[in-house]
């Protein structure tokens, strides 16, 4: 039922959006919109940050894009076509021919292979935070300067996805040529604003690119994106009309006091979101090393009834398996059901998880529940926990830490369970499957968790490019993972975005890095 | 007078010497560590060979003793370094915020003293009467409201009855006077009501002590006017205890507004404190601790040199 409701919200919200494109754009005006984190740089190939994409995006175009209202489709953004080789190792990309840099210098083909190339195989003192997705391209060639031919070593069914990446902004190759870092704190894109200026702590801001190679676009004259650091000083502002939107997401509870506040004003787009929380277990610890402990500990989680409850209080909402729930490659609820921790009858599973921890030897545990101190939605999801396995006798102590200690306790294991995250661009499952990898193999499970089995299957599914095949390699991890227990979603997140009903041509999509380059929004006033 | 001077110029030395090793070392035992919160805070997963690479980009990956080399010798040039979060001059990030924060610290410290020494004053002289219970509810008040509530109220406020809000972006006051007040003076009365309270209780105390001074009731006697025994003996000896504490309530409106910079949305110098200790930014973190330093220092300075202005009796030498 939650998934259906969350399917017809999602589709509402594309409708609306398609409705108000259906306008002819208005050009003119200049959009204030509000961001609530600031980029540490401007790099958005070094960036996993939405703070990186909300800024820069404007001013950089990328290979193709998502086609949001046929999400995930993909569309061009500088290649005008591509194909794909019958043996699915070779990608060739046209370029539009009218593409040019904010300093007036043509794009080509040129540009793209030195940025695919930084990404992939980044220089000494480069940070590429894409250099593991794009492994395996072999080679790129450039046989005219209006093409790009990619050469994989193996099938990549995701490759096609990981090409409309908003993090792979094309930068021109002479100025990486000349300092490979120069991005971090330059800008000059072929994007369809170009930048003014950013002031620290305060604002960015964009003008129109009145050479941008779409004709027509952008229809704003420019933008200003203002930083917050509280929610509650952004939420006054937008209902005082200072900003038109926030493009991340606000929590159930102040799209209510929107509403209420400001009518027929202000619109409402919802969808799932491709973020979750993740309960995990230390397994170089015991009693966590034990199969039966962590199991119980997970029966005890009532999901079900918690995103009930949490929707109510924070972004938490959707019950789900690995991969995003309404998503293509996600596992149906009626089998989800199977799994432990994933049931509806919850007397029935705590009693199941009293009797596993009395077998294991530990009926009486007590532990410590790492978790970051950020209210929303880390809080409410670490005293959920605590209440759900006191419900079966286990005391937990709730610790909350800042980001720097928290990151660096879970980094050197040391914690019995940590609330982790995962924060995905988009439903590939090779991205949302990376996090349960051993951890000898992947830094980023945090649960010491070795599985070779499951290593295979996930690294198996990687080059299947047969959907159906894939989901069913992909349904074989999953189950191990989720009857292994060492890392479990608690719940996937719920998007809010509030923007005011005169800003059009925004589309709404599952993941707040998407749509932000700005070109097809106008405001109607 | 301008040997005291110097001589107390020079003994900042040490004593920022000293504030250097301590947050050096300090900051070094903190569990944490800023590369981790840069690549991995946000979910990002990059490999481990490109978190060394940026750690020894950062120089985190030399020796204790040879970072501390380095910030000293920096120190001893005024280089305060780069902020590891966003690779710019320390210097470049402190001085955008520094001057917002100074400005609602001076419009704060006038709005306080505006208020507080005239309402000190009558509440000491007007003593258990209707408008000194009045002053002291109001002090109070003062005193129990934080100035973020106050902000948070004067906000909703101003949205609720004229849908208005201060601007959203800092305005030097020498390029658009307007748009600076209209931004600026809002927090700067959230907290100088607060900020006046406690001055207006000190000088309420203080002048009543004084009062009962063998030397006002000597002003008396001789058939001083009693407007000049409060204004000139009075006042004046009331406000060594009250520049004290305004000088030192100064010092801490600098870097002490994080709060209240966050329900303004001000780009001020407690946010990015903040920031930077929710960072692990070890060079930046270093640098606004000097600063908050020395401006405790120079205001305890200024306050000393007042005291001989208010009290003939005090002589530097």
């Amino acid at each position: 039922m939650t998934l259906l409701r969350m399917t017809l919200a999602f589709f509402a919200a594309l409708a609306l959006t398609t409705g108000a494109q259906a306008q002819t754009p208005k050009r003119g005006s200049t959009l204030n919109f509000a961001i609530t984190a600031e980029t540490p740089h401007y790099d958005c190939q070094g960036s996993d940050t939405f703070a990186t994409l909300h800024f820069a995006s404007p001013f950089y175009s990328t290979l193709l894009t998502f086609d949001l209202p046929k999400y995930p489709a993909v569309k061009g953004d500088l290649a005008e076509s591509w194909t794909i080789s019958p043996d699915q190792k070779t990608y060739t990309f046209k370029l539009f021919k009218n593409v040019k840099f904010h300093d007036g210098k043509p794009m080509t083909s040129t540009d793209v292979k030195a940025n695919y190339d930084r990404m992939r195989n980044p220089p000494a003192g480069v940070v590429s935070t894409r250099q593991a997705t794009f492994q395996d391209i072999d080679t790129i060639e450039t046989p005219d300067p209006y093409t790009v031919v990619f050469k994989l070593k193996d099938i990549n069914p995701s490759m096609i996805e990981h090409f409309a990446s908003p993090w792979n902004c094309i930068y021109p190759a002479e100025k990486l040529a000349a300092d490979p870092n120069w991005p971090k704190n330059n800008i000059l894109g072929s994007g369809p604003f170009k930048f003014v200026e950013h002031v620290k702590g305060s604002h960015v801001s964009g003008v129109r690119n009145e050479n941008y190679f779409r004709q027509g676009q952008p229809y704003l004259d420019g933008f200003k994106g203002t930083f917050f650091s509280q929610s509650a000083a952004m939420l006054n502002s937008l209902q005082g009309g200072q900003v038109l939107a926030e493009f991340r997401t606000i929590s159930s509870a102040d799209r209510d006091r929107l509403v209420q506040a400001m009518g027929d004003k202000i619109r409402i787009e919802e969808s799932s979101w491709t973020l979750n929380l993740q309960v995990v277990f230390n397994t170089r610890k015991k009693p966590f090393d034990d199969v039966r402990v962590r199991r119980a500990l997970n029966m005890a989680i009532d999901r079900w009834g918690g995103s009930q409850g949490l929707a109510r209080t924070s972004a938490l909402r959707h019950v789900g398996g690995l991969i995003r729930p309404g998503s293509p490659y996600a596992i149906d609820p009626k089998e989800l059901e199977k799994f432990p921790g994933f049931q509806h009858d919850m007397v029935k599973a705590r009693a199941e998880a009293k009797r596993l921890l009395a077998e294991a030897g530990v009926p009486n545990l007590s532990f410590q529940l790492f978790n970051r101190s950020i209210a929303q939605p880390y809080t409410p999801a670490g005293v959920f926990l605590v209440d759900q396995w006191r419900q079966i006798g286990v005391n937990v102590e709730h610790r909350q830490l800042e980001t720097s200690p928290y990151l660096a306790g879970m980094s050197s294991g040391q914690f019995d369970v940590a609330i982790d995250f995962s924060n995905l661009f988009m439903d590939e499952p090779s991205l949302g499957l990376a996090k349960y990898v051993s951890s000898s193999k992947a830094p980023e499970n945090r649960s010491g968790f070795e599985s070779p089995e499951i290593d295979a299957l996930i690294e198996k599914q990687s080059h299947i490019g047969d959907p159906k095949e894939r989901i069913k390699v992909i349904r074989e991890a999953e189950k191990l993972i989720l009857e292994s227990s060492h890392q479990v979603p608690i719940l996937w997140w719920h998007r809010i975005v509030a923007t005011h009903k005169i800003l059009m041509g925004w589309e709404m999509s599952p993941s707040h890095n998407l749509g932000q380059d700005l070109a097809r929004v106008w405001i109607d006033q | 007078m301008l040997a005291y001077l110097a001589n107390r110029l020079l003994l900042m030395i040490p004593t920022l010497l000293g504030v250097a090793v301590l947050i050096f070392f300090m900051l070094r035992v903190v569990p944490g560590d800023i590369v981790e919160v840069k690549l991995r805070g946000d979910g990002g997963n990059p490999s481990q060979a490109t978190v060394e690479a940026e750690r020894k980009r950062l120089g985190l990956d030399k020796p204790i003793y040879a970072q501390f080399g380095d910030w000293m010798v920096g120190l001893a040039k005024l280089d305060f370094g780069k902020s590891m979060w966003t690779e710019r001059p320390v210097t470049e990030e402190i001085g955008l915020r520094l001057e917002l924060s100074l400005q609602v610290a001076l419009m704060a410290t006038v709005i306080a003293i505006l208020i507080s020494i005239p309402m000190g004053t009558l509440s000491a002289l007007l003593q258990n009467t209707w408008i000194d219970y009045f002053i002291r509810i109001f002090t109070i008040a003062g005193l129990a409201m934080p100035s973020f509530w106050l902000g948070m109220l004067t906000i909703v406020s101003l949205l609720y009855f004229f849908n208005w809000l201060p601007p959203l972006t800092y305005t030097p006051i020498y390029k658009d006077p307007w748009n600076n007040l209209a931004q600026l003076f809002w927090p700067a009365l959230a907290v100088g009501y607060r900020y006046s309270a406690i001055v207006a209780r000190m000088m309420r105390s203080s002048i009543i002590e004084v009062l009962n001074e063998d030397y006002i009731r000597t002003a008396r006697a001789k058939g001083v006017y009693e407007r000049l025994v409060v204004v000139r003996h009075a006042m004046r000896n009331a406000m060594l205890p009250v520049i004290t504490v305004i000088g030192l309530e100064f010092a801490f409106l600098i870097g002490g507004l994080v709060v209240t910079e966050q329900v303004f949305n001000l780009n001020g110098i407690g946010r990015l404190f903040v920031q930077a200790v929710g960072r692990n930014d070890f060079t930046l973190i270093q640098a606004m601790v000097m600063l908050t330093a020395v401006v405790f220092i120079l205001s305890n300075l200024v306050v000393d040199l007042l005291y001989a202005v208010f009290d003939p009796r005090i002589r530097y030498r």
